[in-house]
């Protein structure tokens, strides 16, 4: 970043919003082959009503028109999309680049060699443990195996830093530097983000959100090694743990400020946290266009506006986390104005132990009854299961 | 996938351009840059530093540029430091005599 005059700080600036998004998240399918546990979008099924390839064309004609950079596609899975790779090259005709999260299922090698010739791809693949054992139990049996295959296929077509994206749980926090070895090993990088209690993340938040020693444990290896991991600047609630500026990145909720969220069916959200009608701005269809609802929409407008720092005003944190993540407090049945429910300070413990009241996420395209969680935590590694 | 060059150092006395790669997006605040090689973004944090690495390519030096853009020459260090950050990460490349 270049610094010049004595303007207001970035931060500060996009906290009113910009005329367009920084990046988006456009999640083009509910559908998805793997049933995680903690998916932020309970996906599963297709919705009949999702956008169709003109639809979608019409989206990245507008993203091009409104100098959107790029577009992180997921979903769902977003490659098992019919359409998906015409929509990935006609975004890229467009002069919008394409970053897809997918959790590997359709990375073969032909696929990663088709990739590799392109400089407007970028890919990332989902994975939440460093061992079989801690991914699967959270994004299903296979899933371990399906992805490092899809970063071996990557690896062999040469195509340079594709990502690992994991969420960071209670399970596999231990597992950071493992990670980062994973992804030396298919010359990728390591993307690491924040767990949330949305879509069905609502449901095992409580038993998979780090503890508030392994909170510590998360910022202090951030710090120490950070500028080489991506976050997404997802860990900004943990940014009163130090020193302001010690974390790399802007650390400010970008929600319908610089970043937002367009569902399979053209609702745009506030963020990809953020599926409940709480914090559905518009429709790109019903309101006429995505540039109408970024513009216009009631929800974006008020957020763009000074928030009230309610219960943590009088907290000496409040500059550097902003009273943490509001979706992350939304679907854990806390009030928005007050403490994250991951508070640094511990403040958000009383209020998680009080009585509460959780939202339903906003549209469930689960398939059947959801996979839960085995009981037994799996060990973090191999050398961690006791011999005796 | 381009392979980059990385370490080149910034000389202002050469001519310098943005990156084919780089795209440019005018803000109240600067700019954002997208580099879509590196895929990393940055700010440009006012509008004579956008100015600036507009035209730079249409400059033998980085001085002319910064003159031209009206930037006193007592106050040069920080647009100076601002560009060699942007050679740093790639989003700035020479522009080769023909």
């Amino acid at each position: 970043m270049t610094s010049i005059a004595p303007v207001p700080r970035l931060v500060e600036q996009f906290e009113r919003g910009l005329d367009a998004p920084i990046c988006l998240t456009w999640e083009l399918t509910y559908a998805c082959n793997l049933a995680c546990v903690h998916c932020l979008s309970s996906s599963g099924k297709r919705d009949p009503r999702e956008l169709s390839t003109a639809q979608c064309k019409a989206v990245i004609d507008e993203l091009e028109r409104m100098g959107v950079f790029y577009v992180n596609i997921g979903g769902g899975e977003p490659t098992i999309r019919p359409d998906f790779w015409e929509l990935v090259d006609y975004a890229t005709e467009h002069h919008v680049g394409v970053k897809f999260s997918t959790n590997g299922v359709r990375i073969t090698p032909e696929v990663a060699d088709r990739l590799a010739a392109s400089d407007y791809v970028d890919v990332q693949i989902s994975l939440d443990g460093a061992t079989a054992e801690v991914n699967d139990a959270v994004r299903g049996p296979g899933s371990f195996d399906m992805a490092i295959r899809a970063l071996e296929n990557l690896a062999n077509a040469g195509f340079a830093d594709a990502k690992i994206s994991v969420v960071v749980t209670r399970h596999n926090v231990g597992q950071l530097d493992d990670f980062t070895a994973l992804a030396d090993r298919y010359g990728a990088t390591l993307r690491i983000t924040r767990l949330r209690p949305s879509g069905r993340g609502a449901d095992v938040w409580d038993e998979l959100h780090p503890t508030a020693a392994q909170q510590v444990e998360l910022y202090n290896w951030l710090v120490a090694k950070g500028d080489r991991v991506l976050t997404g600047d997802s860990f900004f609630h943990l940014a009163g743990l130090g020193a302001p500026g010690a974390l790399a990145g802007l650390n400010m909720c970008g929600a319908g400020r610089v970043v937002c969220l367009i569902d399979p069916v053209g609702d745009v959200y506030a963020c990809p946290f953020a599926i409940h009608d709480r914090f559905l701005a518009g429709n790109i269809v019903s309101d006429g266009s995505f540039d109408n609802v970024w513009k216009n929409s009631a929800l974006f407008t008020q957020l763009r506006q000074p928030q009230s720092a309610g219960a943590c005003g009088s907290c000496g944190h409040y500059d550097a986390c902003r009273g943490g993540c509001m979706a992350a407090k939304f679907f854990t049945g806390l009030p928005l104005d007050g403490p994250d429910p991951e508070c640094v300070e511990g403040y958000g413990a009383p209020a998680l132990a009080a009585a509460r009241d959780k939202p339903r996420p906003g549209a469930d395209h689960s398939r059947g009854t959801p996979i839960m969680l085995t009981l037994q935590r799996p060990p973090a590694k191999p050398c961690n299961e006791s011999p005796v | 996938m381009t392979a980059h060059t990385v370490g080149v150092a910034f000389d202002p006395t050469r001519t310098w351009r943005l990156h084919p790669q780089v795209a440019v997006r005018p803000e109240p605040f600067g700019a954002l840059l997208y580099h879509f090689g590196t895929r990393k973004l940055s700010f440009l944090k006012n509008r004579t530093i956008l100015a600036v690495v507009e035209s730079l390519d249409e400059h033998p030096t980085v001085a002319s540029a910064l003159a031209a853009a009206g930037v006193d020459p007592d106050h040069q260090a920080p647009y100076l430091h601002a560009l060699s950050v942007l050679v740093a990460s790639n989003m700035l490349v020479r522009k080769e005599t023909p």
